[in-house]
């Protein structure tokens, strides 16, 4: 199949950004859409140009490394999947592709198509994990969890951290990634001791890092390549409230 | 001192005082719908003398005036908030799948913000600065009450004033239908049991407390 690809070309951080249009030729409908950028960035290397800069790793959808916005919706036009596990057969022949990067202050472009994402890390770093002393690796069930709370919290934790929340909402909210990250560890027993500091020190981190607000607009949940659910955010304000009346 | 809160205090409070804005909004239409009930105006005037007179109502008036207060700063907080969060656009606009009347909560909102101003002017600057109501005379007799029916009766005979309140009300509904669930997710209300039920009453509740106020001018303009 044959495609226009109108790409966002940005030299650096501080470069003024523009998009290009790249026509590429006989690209396999069972290509991945990643693969398909690297037949054009070949093209490009061969004839001596900058290849397109974008963020990828293990290309089966589980680091969360590639973030590209696709005609409109962040990982493109499949539901429920990463951008490396996108494929062509999902575009017409003939269509024109709009390849943007991620949009939101906390990221901001570093080249083309990848944006600095360690504002999550900044979020994680400010509570997101378990400090108290839990001991050694437990024989399974010797800490009884129900099994509720351990589908959620293993939902919840499913999160791969992509940013794809923050890119599809209106408002760049990042209550979606960082209510899975404080659901998965509020639900179980080892994360409740820090739970009410954790939920206070990650929401004021995301808020401090100008990220937007949550207007409940769900369409981070829509975008979610894992599928996480908005409930966790109603679980986050439960946690939030508690954390501050009691 | 700069006094800063949390995105999610900010929301709860957003959400805390548009419930309380919605169970005002219901008592507001039982009082309105009274002058359908008795088109002498005699149950309409009586309830609204009783809601300008009765202190513990005049109390609470102010309590109600600061949940508007609260509920229109933080909705413009919030927002400039959002559009600061995203300084550069994208080319195609998103096209996720997502709430219909949650892009929309600011421009509704200002509209309704502009209509409770029209509002004010019309009755309760009329009523309590002005003094310009005048008393409600029921067979022959000075009740000593204000004639408020008299008021919007008038005000409903005029074909532009039912247009732009229609539209009006329309417009809060669209606010009401994100509004209600938005509340409640807001304050931590979801739950595989409860959700569907607070979604299905919110588009309710969305559609027939402005059909409530609105069937008001209508009937009374095509009567009178």
């Amino acid at each position: 199949m044959d495609l226009k690809l109108k790409i966002w070309r940005q030299a650096d951080a501080n470069a003024e950004g523009k998009f290009v249009t790249y026509p590429v030729h006989n690209i396999s409908q069972d290509a991945s859409f990643l693969e398909m950028l690297d037949v054009l960035n070949e093209e490009l290397v061969t004839n001596g140009k900058e290849p397109v800069a974008f963020d990828h790793d293990c290309r089966e959808g589980i680091c969360g490394m590639c973030s590209l916005f696709i005609n409109g919706r962040p990982h493109g036009p499949d539901d429920s999947v990463t951008t490396c596990q996108l494929h062509m057969r999902k575009f017409k022949d003939g269509e024109t592709v709009v390849i943007e990067p991620w949009r939101a202050k906390p990221f901001p472009v570093i080249k083309d198509l990848k944006v600095d994402r360690s504002p999550f890390d900044e979020i994680i770093r400010s509570g997101g994990y378990v400090s108290v002393n839990t001991g050694g690796v437990p024989d399974a069930n010797t800490i009884p969890i129900n099994k509720e709370n351990a589908d959620l919290a293993m939902d919840a934790a499913a999160c791969i951290g992509c940013g794809a929340c923050v890119a599809a909402c209106k408002n760049a909210s990042a209550m979606l990634f960082v209510s899975a990250k404080v659901s998965q560890l509020a639900l179980l027993p080892q994360g409740k001791v820090e739970a009410k500091r954790r939920v206070e020190s990650m929401v004021a981190k995301m808020d401090d890092l100008g990220f937007g607000n949550c207007t409940n607009t769900y369409a981070c949940e829509a975008e979610c390549p894992k599928d996480i659910s908005v409930a966790n955010i109603a679980r986050m304000n439960r946690e939030f409230l508690c954390a501050k009346v009691t | 001192m700069s006094v800063k809160y949390s995105s999610i205090t900010k929301k709860i409070w957003m959400s805390l005082m548009g419930l309380f804005l919605m169970v005002f909004l219901v008592v507001h239409l039982s009082i309105n719908l009274l002058l359908l009930v008795d088109p002498s105006r005699e149950l309409y005037n009586t309830a609204a003398h009783f809601m300008g007179t009765n202190p513990f109502i005049q109390t609470f008036q102010w309590v109600l005036f600061l949940g508007f207060t609260i509920h229109i700063i933080l909705g413009f907080v919030l927002q400039i908030q959002n559009w600061i969060a995203r300084p550069k656009g994208y080319k195609i606009k998103a096209k996720s799948e997502e709430s219909f009347f949650s892009k929309y909560m600011i421009h509704t909102g200002i509209i309704i913000l502009i209509f409770l101003g029209i509002h004010f002017v019309n009755f309760f600057f009329r009523v309590k600065i002005f003094h310009t109501v005048p008393d409600y005379i029921l067979n022959g007799v000075n009740t000593g009450m204000e004639d408020m029916g008299i008021v919007v009766v008038k005000l409903f005979q005029s074909p532009s004033y039912v247009i732009g309140y229609v539209i009006a009300l329309i417009i809060l509904g669209f606010h009401l239908d994100h509004g209600f669930q938005s509340a409640w997710q807001s304050i931590g209300v979801n739950n595989s049991k409860y959700t569907p039920f607070i979604k299905g009453f919110g588009h309710l509740y969305a559609i027939f407390i402005p059909l409530g106020y609105i069937a008001i001018p209508l009937v009374i303009y095509l009567t009178t």
